[in-house]
């Protein structure tokens, strides 16, 4: 006799499998699995696998300046002596705190109000809110978060709020979209003619639907904001120095190129390293969500 | 239209019009699809009403009507005697559970998302209340000759024919009296159309339930329902006890239809009405013609056709058509 | 009509990769045509009939679909062997496929002239160096082929601006653009009105008898096949299972399933419909041993799970695949 528990367990485990292999389908998703899973454990253990923890705060080693790749400084040093490696490493904690934090001030609100604003399509509520989005998306996105920043004192928090305000419009539209479709569904409607309540219908018949291209677009999206937070750490409105942002880093070295290209270099790198990692992963996950056809 | 104490729904002259559209630059003049256009008849207790009816034939209207999807542009729809709709035309709460539908197509009536034990459970949760829900979901299934461990199924996982015996035993989570079937096999091969067929009218027996049978395969009708009504875009040109209908047809679009079921065998063959060829395409119910609808395609067309709506009359005890043919009997209660 | 064999599958394997295993789909098909006959294939969904055809056109999804044996012989010449140039001809001037679902088979965004053209140029001007002119001469007499009137006009129309049936007209007459020999149409006209596709069936059945256009017809309809074809193959699970004249499979159906399909057909004699056939069709990753039929089959012997029945013939035309017929 099995057990309605063990049962229940081997069903999760199928779940979980079938998964995987959804995502696995494309090697490329792995990679970027892999990639993510790494740049987040050196965010995460930065201070325990940084060869100088010490660097990425204020430190000067005039005599280690400006010195190229080698075995003790494997990315080099800037031109105040500190490891950029390690300084790597923690800039990955301001990239993916940023990420994060934006992602979620964005998405719950993008998300019900395009909820909201598909099922009510046609009516006042849609217009109201849709029209509102569209707003918000007429502005510049970069120069509205270049105006923020520069009224408000430039730092991460400031530089996270402006990206946050010109964000949720998209997703907001991209829900639009999906629940002005589904809404219009038969199994929709079969639980409107049930009498289920509205909060039924928006969060447990038309969201789940849409689980899929949320999830893929916020996993594209980490890296946008990444790349946008670090632009606006490489024109001095986000992660001031000397913390180690990945974006005020290019910045820096940016003045000392071609000679010492390392100081700038690596960083780029990392950037590049993160937003693919986070794209590729996207492309996997899209693969893993997308509702099984037989 | 008369009601007697056997009727559980009765429609009387039925209208939905839908307005699709602007016509002309100066005068603006709305585009209307007639898609219902005074539809009248009366379902009996535990009885299977046919509606049939080639595509833009409004019979799909009639039974969203019904059910609630759209509120009728003018007519009436009772059920148990009292209408449906109260003051302002906003339909009785309690209604939600006694008129349920099956809907045509299995894939996209059930939610992708949801397990089977969630989509059958959720209408025992909102009428009837706690009690054992789990319990009571089995049994549904059990009802519907389904797989207890399919519970935990996804709807991608069953096949089309499972996947519609989950919508039946969804709508007959509620204890309805009365539930619409619209097309519930059209998409199923034909074994497992046999199935279900068999199943429903077990269920029927059972459960004392009057169906609105509605497809366009007029075999399966034969066997299914015990009258049968014919539309054309947006009226009914027939009714007629079953057996009736197919053996004494009398408006030309019944007999046309008729004559060009593929059919098995030599002794269907010999029940068919001889070879009328449909000429035309099916006009669209946005342009539909002056007088009988039907006259543009009629074999048997006189000059009144276009000109006037023929009435609905009754040629023989039980048997209405609507053809100025038989304008001589009395017209239909 | 044994001398003019057209298209002759031989054995075809079709095995899908999925999650949890392969699929073993096609497990040994046979299945010809003459020329000029009138082919008709009768099965259920998850048969393997679209799979079939698809695999004579060589359109399968290449992964996950592998084809693992078998042969398939266009006019003597087997179609997997050949390379692209070789291919390019067969389905530009001796196969045509008719689907479905004619809105979804047509591009929205192109008329109905482009799209013509488009079929005329790949097919009958292959390789010939025709006129814009004589192409657009072409298209015009395809569509007067379908009994469409007012070809002018409609060759500048968009699909959407036609009805279902006059859809599926232009859908044929992208096929017979350039095809004279076969034509495979898959479910003509189940997603239009009866009417309808009855016009669609007899325009498909003048095409063959007028231009010796073989057709092979896939339904899951019983009433269509008999109306329309010269022989019948039922298909079950991926095995062809029975085959005869039309005439003879209706009068006598032999193979358990086919009587089964017959028995759950309503007929409009009344007298309410047979059960169906117990039980589902088989899983393609654990296929049941020996006939793929035998747990369904209420007359199954012991050698049924045992052994895969051969074809056995019990008339002139008429063979099955069972072993109450050995």
């Amino acid at each position: 006799m099995v057990s309605a528990k063990a049962l229940a367990s081997t069903r999760r485990m199928e779940g979980v499998q079938r998964s995987w292999y959804k995502f696995s389908r494309n090697r490329l998703s792995i990679v970027g699995l892999g990639t993510v899973a790494l740049v987040t454990f050196l965010a995460l253990f930065a201070p325990l696998v940084a060869p100088y923890p010490e660097h990425a705060s204020a430190f000067v080693d005039f005599a280690n300046a400006s010195r190229p790749p080698s075995t003790t400084y494997p990315f080099g040093t800037d031109v105040v002596g500190r490891d950029i490696m390690s300084r790597v490493f923690f800039g990955f904690r301001f990239s993916l705190v940023m990420g994060v934090v934006v992602l979620s001030l964005v998405v719950p609100p993008g998300v019900i109000l395009g909820l909201v604003a598909g099922y009510y399509q046609g009516t006042w509520v849609d217009t109201v809110i849709m029209r509102t989005t569209d707003i918000f998306l007429a502005v510049p996105p970069l120069v509205l978060a270049l105006a923020i920043c520069s009224v408000l004192t430039p730092n991460l928090f400031n530089a996270m709020l402006a990206v946050s305000l010109m964000w949720w419009p998209w997703y907001c539209r991209l829900v639009y979209g999906l629940a002005s479709t589904l809404r219009n569904e038969f199994f929709v409607v079969s639980a409107e003619l049930m009498g289920a309540s509205k909060f039924h219908i928006l969060f447990r018949e038309i969201l789940p639907n849409c689980i899929s291209p949320i999830f893929t677009k916020m996993s594209l999206d980490m890296g946008w904001v990444i790349l946008i937070g670090s632009s606006l750490s490489f024109v001095g409105l986000g992660v001031q120095p000397p913390r180690p942002g990945l974006g005020t880093m290019v910045a820096d070295g940016s003045k000392y190129l071609p000679d010492q290209w390392w100081i700038a270099v690596f960083p780029a790198l990392a950037i590049v390293l993160v937003v693919l990692g986070f794209n590729l992963l996207g492309d996997g996950l899209r693969d893993m969500l997308a509702a099984e056809e037989v | 239209m008369r009601s007697t104490m056997t009727d559980l729904l009765t429609v009387t002259d039925l209208k939905k019009h839908f307005i699709v559209g602007q016509k002309g630059i100066v005068r603006r003049e709305p585009i209307t699809v007639k898609a219902v256009d005074g539809v009248s008849f009366a379902v009996r207790e535990g009885e299977t009403f046919g509606l049939v009816g080639e595509s833009g034939s409004g019979k799909s209207t009639v039974a969203y009507t019904i059910v609630g999807m759209y509120q009728p542009t003018a007519g009436d729809i009772a059920f148990r005697g009292q209408s449906l709709f109260g003051k302002g035309k906003r339909r009785r709460p309690g209604l939600k559970k006694e008129i349920q539908i099956v809907f045509q197509d299995p894939g996209s009536s059930l939610n992708p998302r949801r397990s089977i034990k969630e989509i059958v459970g959720f209408p025992l949760r909102l009428h009837r209340g706690d009690g054992n829900l789990l319990s009571s979901i089995q049994e549904l299934l059990e009802m519907v000759e389904l797989p207890a461990d399919y519970l935990h199924k996804y709807p991608q996982m069953l096949g089309g024919g499972e996947k519609q015996m989950v919508a039946i035993a969804r709508a007959l989570a509620t204890d309805p009296s009365f539930v619409i079937l619209d097309e519930p096999t059209s998409a199923l091969d034909v074994s497992i159309q046999a199935k279900i067929i068999n199943l429903l009218l077990r269920l029927q027996k059972e459960f004392h339930l009057s169906y609105l049978f509605i497809t366009h395969d007029l075999s399966l009708m034969r066997n299914v329902a015990s009258r049968v009504a014919i539309m054309y875009l947006g009226k009914i040109y027939e009714i007629a006890e079953a057996a009736e209908f197919f053996r004494n047809p009398y408006h030309p679009y019944t007999q046309m239809l008729l004559s060009s079921i593929p059919v098995v065998s030599e002794a269907e063959e010999e029940l068919k009405p001889s070879k009328i060829t449909s000429r035309g395409e099916i006009p669209s119910p946005v342009d539909v013609p002056s007088g009988c609808s039907f006259h543009p395609r009629c074999p048997e067309g006189a000059d009144r056709c276009s000109r006037d709506e023929p009435p609905m009359v009754e040629v023989e005890p039980g048997h209405t058509v609507r053809c100025h043919r038989f304008g001589g009997g009395r017209d239909a209660p | 009509m044994e001398n003019n064999l057209l298209l002759d599958i031989k054995d075809l394997h079709v095995h899908y990769d999925v999650f949890g295993g392969t699929l073993k789909v096609l497990d040994g098909v046979r299945f010809s045509v003459h020329g000029g006959e009138k082919v008709g294939l009768v099965g259920e969904t998850g048969c393997g009939k679209t799979t079939t055809m698809k695999a004579v056109l060589r359109v399968l999804p290449k992964p996950p679909a592998r084809i693992t044996a078998g042969q398939i012989y266009f006019k003597g010449r087997d179609i997997l062997d050949m390379d692209s140039g070789e291919l390019g001809r067969v389905r530009g001037e001796g196969i045509a496929m008719v689907f479905q679902d004619p809105t979804a088979a047509l591009n929205p965004v192109f008329t109905i002239g482009k799209q013509l053209e488009a079929a005329v140029k790949y097919s009958a001007a292959r390789g010939k160096r025709l006129s814009g002119k004589q192409i657009r001469e072409r298209a015009v007499e395809a569509l007067k082929e379908v009994a469409l009137p007012d070809a002018e006009r409609l060759l500048k129309n968009y699909p959407f601006q036609l009805s279902g049936g006059m859809r599926q007209r232009v859908c044929i007459a992208m096929a017979v653009a350039g095809t004279r020999e076969l034509i495979i149409a898959d479910e003509p006209g189940t997603s239009l009105d009866v009417s309808i596709q009855d016009q669609i069936l007899r325009l498909l059945r003048n095409l063959a008898d007028e231009k010796n256009t073989s057709i092979i017809l896939i339904t899951h309809t019983l009433g269509v096949v008999r109306e329309m074809a010269d022989r019948v193959y039922v298909m079950y699970a991926g095995n062809m299972v029975e085959v005869a004249p039309t005439k003879e499979l209706f009068s006598q159906p032999l193979h358990p399933y086919t009587v089964g399909l017959m028995n759950a057909v309503p007929k409009l004699t009344g007298g309410g419909i047979a059960d169906g056939i117990p039980g589902r069709i088989p899983d393609y990753l654990d296929p049941p041993p020996g006939c793929r039929f035998h747990p369904r089959c209420d007359r199954a012997m012991e050698i049924c799970e045992q052994e895969k029945p051969r074809f056995y013939r019990v008339n002139e035309d008429h063979e099955v695949a069972c072993f109450l017929y050995e």
